[in-house]
């Protein structure tokens, strides 16, 4: 592997890291402090004051940054299946934190969301077409 | 109602993400994350039809999300939004020209059927 490329794979992992925390964090908060019902198009604003929607949108915010970041250099075909590794993620924290139980078509689909992260991650350059300048 | 917002979401986000990408293709690659050149950054980005596209269509389908959770399970929406998966890898090699070779589609389609079994 060239110096170049090993630059760019230690950068796209990190900022993949990223991306996927918030993104979990994110929506874990969001879906935490969401009510029951959002009768009238002023709620869906008025929700975005209460503490824990907040914390959710401000981390959704920094995934909206990050990814935009990682998009600069990486291929949309490469971060849309790596990043969904944070489906295994929210499953694993339910598992190790809340003690959830795993059902087997849980774990399968674990598996195979691994398998296909690492296909992509392990087998594919994160980035295919010719690159711009950039800042 | 439920399959209308689920219309709008995946549509939302295919169209959405695929412009953010190609809005920061066009950008090019950020080396420099130091506040100041981070800034220039953002101020060039908010200039980017592209970006700005991405950031509308971004919000129509977060607002149809937060509606379809209240009608619907998370076990029914992300399985359904998993949809947006296949059109963005398709689009990313028609539209953004990349190259999507046997691994790419074999990982796509891994993680599809993963996060369907995952989420049902």
């Amino acid at each position: 592997m060239s110096a170049e490329a090993a630059r760019l794979r230690v950068k796209t992992w990190t900022f993949a890291t990223v991306v996927v925390l918030a993104n979990v964090f994110g929506n874990f908060f969001l879906k935490k402090g969401m009510p029951a019902e959002l009768p009238t198009p002023w709620s869906y604003i008025n929700v975005l004051f209460k503490p824990y929607v907040s914390l959710g949108v401000v981390l959704l915010i920094l995934w909206l940054m990050s990814r935009m970041a990682l998009l600069s250099w990486a291929d949309l075909s490469y971060v849309v299946p790596v990043t969904a590794i944070g489906y295994v993620l929210v499953a694993l924290v339910g598992h190790i934190l809340l003690s959830e139980q795993i059902p087997y078509k849980r774990w399968a689909g674990i598996v195979l969301i691994v398998a296909g992260v690492a296909l992509v991650s392990l087998g594919t350059p994160p980035r295919t077409h010719k690159p711009e300048a950039g800042t | 109602m439920k399959w209308v917002y689920v219309a709008i979401i995946v549509a939302a986000t295919t169209v959405g993400e695929v412009m953010q990408a190609a809005g920061m293709r066009r950008h090019g690659e950020i080396r420099d994350f130091r506040p100041g050149a981070l800034r220039r950054a953002a101020a060039m980005l908010a200039r980017n039809a592209f970006v700005i596209g991405s950031v509308v269509a971004m919000a129509v389908s977060f607002f149809a999300y937060l509606g379809l959770l209240t009608i619907s399970e998370l076990s029914f929406a992300v399985p359904v939004t998993a949809v947006t998966y296949v059109l963005e890898t398709i689009l990313a090699k028609y539209y953004l020209k990349e190259h999507v070779n046997w691994l790419r589609w074999a990982g796509a389609a891994l993680v599809i059927c993963g996060v369907a079994l995952v989420s049902l």
